[in-house]
C-alpha cells in the first residue's frame, strides 16, 4: 500500500472510513506461525472462539484456514485446541524456519 | 451598541463566554480562575446560557470531557490556572493533536513548589509548545476582546486548533477596570454558528478519533500541525480586522508602542506592559527615544513580524514573568532572540526576570531596565545578559 503524504491526511488523525482496519495488515508482527493439522481437528471451533483477531476462517460450521494477514501468532488457539486423542490440531512453529 | 462597565477581568471573560453561549463547558475550580467559572456556571444555572456544564473531579477530567464534547461536535469552553493547567497537560496535547477548537482562558498564576496563588506566567509558558494558539491580554478589555476573537480564530475552517486566552491572575482577574462590552447580538453575530468537522454524533457518517499512529504516519501528522500553525497569523489578523469593525478596537499580532522611531525598547507581556508604557511616556517626555513591544499572539510566535518590528533598535530588554530553568534565558527572551537572529545587524538583547509569584512590577523596575539599555548603548558593553530584578540579595 502506498503511504500518503502529509497534505492528504484528515486533520486530527480522524478516521472517516469506518472499519478500515481491515486494510492494515498486521500479520507481519508474527514471530510464531500456527499450523493446522487437519486430521486431528474435531471442528469444535474453540480456536475460532478464542482467537482475539478473527483470524480463524469458518465456513458451514467447519473450521477453515488461518487468515495470515492478521494472525499475530499469539498461540492462544494452539493452547486451547483439545485435538483428537491427545494430538493437537494446531501447533506453533517459529517463523522463517 | 455596547455598554461601559466597571468589572474585574474574570467578570469580563465570563461575560464574553455568556455572550458566545457555548454548547459545553467542563471545568474545575482553581485560584484565580475560580471566580471566572463560578460566574459562568451561575449564568448556566440561571438559564442565561444554553451551555451544558459538566462538573468534574479534576482538570485532567475537565479537559478530557472537553475533548469528548468537542469531538462530538460542540463548541466547547473551559478555563484554568497554574496547577490545573499542569494537571490537564496530557489532554491539552491531545486536544490540539485532534484539532479540536476548544477555547480556554488561562488566568496566569505561578506554579508550585513553593505553592503560590499569585500572577506569573510560568503556567502558560509550560504549555506554550502544546500545539495550541495563545493570545495574551494586557487588561480586562483585551481579555474580553481576545476571548471573543479566540472562538473565531480557533474554529476557522483553515485552522481548527484550540486556543488559550491568557490574563494575569489577580492583577487583572480580580481588579476592577472600566471596560466596554459589546451587545449580545453583536457578539453572537461575530462568532457565528459553530461549524462541525467530523462530529462523532453524526451517526450517518461514523468516524473514529484517537487511532494509534506509529512510525509510518506520526511525522506526517506533526508536519501537518506545523503547517496549520503557520496559517494562524493570517487568520488572527483577519479576525482582528472584523473585530475592529464591530468594536472600534484594533488588534494585531503584537502591540508596538512608540516603537517606530525608538532606539531602545522593552518587550513585555500582559499587565506589566501597562505600567511600562507610563514609564516609556516619561522617558519620551525627556526626549529619550524609547518604545515597547507587547506580544499578543504568543503561539504560534510571529517570528518574522516581531523581528521586523525590533530589528532597527540598538538594544532591547525582554522582561519575563517566568523563567525557563536550564534554558539560561526566560521563555519570551528565547523567542525574541530567535526572531532577531536572522538579521546580520541586530539589537543587543538582554533579559530581566521580574514579578514572579505575583511580586509587584513597579515603574522603577521599568526605569531600571531602560537605564540599563541606555548605558549599554553608550558603552557598547552589556553588564549582564540575564538578571532577576526586584529580588533581595
Amino acid at each position: 500500500m502506498k503511504l500518503k503524504g502529509w497534505r492528504e491526511l484528515n486533520p486530527g488523525c480522524v478516521i472517516t472510513e469506518p472499519g478500515n482496519s481491515v486494510e492494515i495488515k498486521t500479520g507481519s508482527w508474527r514471530a510464531f506461525r500456527p499450523k493446522w493439522i487437519e486430521e486431528n481437528c474435531i471442528h469444535c471451533l474453540f480456536c475460532w472462539i478464542y482467537c482475539p483477531d478473527m483470524s480463524i476462517k469458518v465456513k458451514d460450521g467447519k473450521r477453515g484456514e488461518f487468515d495470515m494477514d492478521f494472525c499475530k501468532g499469539c498461540g492462544i488457539c494452539a493452547l486451547e485446541c483439545p485435538g483428537k486423542k491427545g494430538n493437537k490440531a494446531i501447533v506453533m512453529e517459529e517463523e522463517g524456519k | 451598541m455596547g455598554k461601559v462597565v466597571a468589572v474585574t477581568g474574570n467578570e469580563a471573560v465570563a461575560e464574553a463566554l455568556r455572550q458566545v453561549n457555548p454548547d459545553v463547558c467542563a471545568a474545575y475550580p482553581i485560584t484565580p480562575q475560580t471566580d471566572l467559572m463560578q460566574r459562568f456556571t451561575s449564568f448556566a444555572s440561571n438559564g442565561k446560557v444554553k451551555t451544558e456544564v459538566i462538573l468534574v473531579e479534576s482538570e485532567h477530567s475537565a479537559m478530557s470531557a472537553c475533548v469528548g464534547a468537542a469531538a462530538a461536535g460542540g463548541r466547547v469552553v473551559t478555563a484554568t490556572s497554574s496547577q490545573g493547567l499542569l494537571l490537564m497537560l496530557e489532554i491539552v496535547f491531545i486536544a490540539s493533536g485532534m484539532r479540536l477548537p476548544i477555547v480556554m482562558p488561562i488566568v496566569n498564576r505561578a506554579v508550585s513548589a513553593p505553592i503560590n496563588i499569585h500572577g506569573d506566567h510560568s503556567d502558560a509558558m509550560a504549555a506554550r509548545d502544546a500545539g495550541w494558539i495563545q493570545l495574551w491580554s494586557e487588561n480586562a478589555q483585551e481579555a474580553y476582546d481576545n476571548a471573543i476573537q479566540a472562538f473565531r480564530i480557533a474554529e476557522h475552517l483553515d485552522i481548527r486548533l484550540p486556543a488559550m486566552v491568557c490574563l494575569d491572575g489577580f492583577i487583572i482577574s480580580h481588579s476592577i477596570e472600566r471596560i466596554e462590552y459589546l451587545d449580545d447580538k453583536t457578539v453572537s453575530d461575530f462568532v457565528g454558528d459553530f461549524k462541525t468537522v467530523n462530529p462523532l454524533l453524526d451517526t450517518d457518517h461514523p468516524v473514529s478519533y484517537g487511532p494509534l499512529i506509529l512510525t509510518d504516519y506520526y511525522m506526517e501528522y506533526r508536519k501537518a500541525h506545523d503547517e496549520v500553525m503557520s496559517r494562524v497569523s493570517k487568520v488572527v489578523l483577519e479576525v482582528a480586522e472584523d473585530f475592529h469593525k464591530v468594536s472600534g478596537r484594533r488588534y494585531g499580532l503584537f502591540e508596538a508602542y512608540r516603537l517606530e522611531d525608538a532606539e531602545i525598547a522593552l518587550v513585555v507581556l500582559n499587565s506589566a506592559a501597562g505600567t511600562s508604557k507610563d514609564v516609556i511616556d516619561a522617558f519620551r517626555d525627556k526626549g529619550i527615544k524609547v518604545g515597547l513591544l507587547k506580544p499578543r499572539l504568543m503561539r504560534p510566535f510571529p517570528y518574522n513580524e516581531i523581528g521586523e518590528a525590533l530589528k532597527h533598535l540598538k538594544a532591547v530588554c525582554v522582561l519575563d514573568r517566568a523563567d525557563a530553568f536550564g534554558g539560561s534565558l526566560g521563555p519570551l527572551c528565547i523567542d525574541i532572540m530567535s526572531a532577531l537572529y536572522q538579521y546580520k545587524e541586530r539589537p543587543i538583547v538582554m533579559n530581566k526576570i521580574y514579578g514572579l509569584g505575583g511580586r509587584d512590577f513597579m515603574p522603577s523596575q521599568a526605569e531600571y531596565a531602560l537605564n540599563d539599555l541606555l548605558e549599554t548603548v553608550k558603552t557598547g558593553k552589556v553588564k549582564t545578559f540575564k538578571e532577576y530584578i526586584g529580588v533581595r540579595e
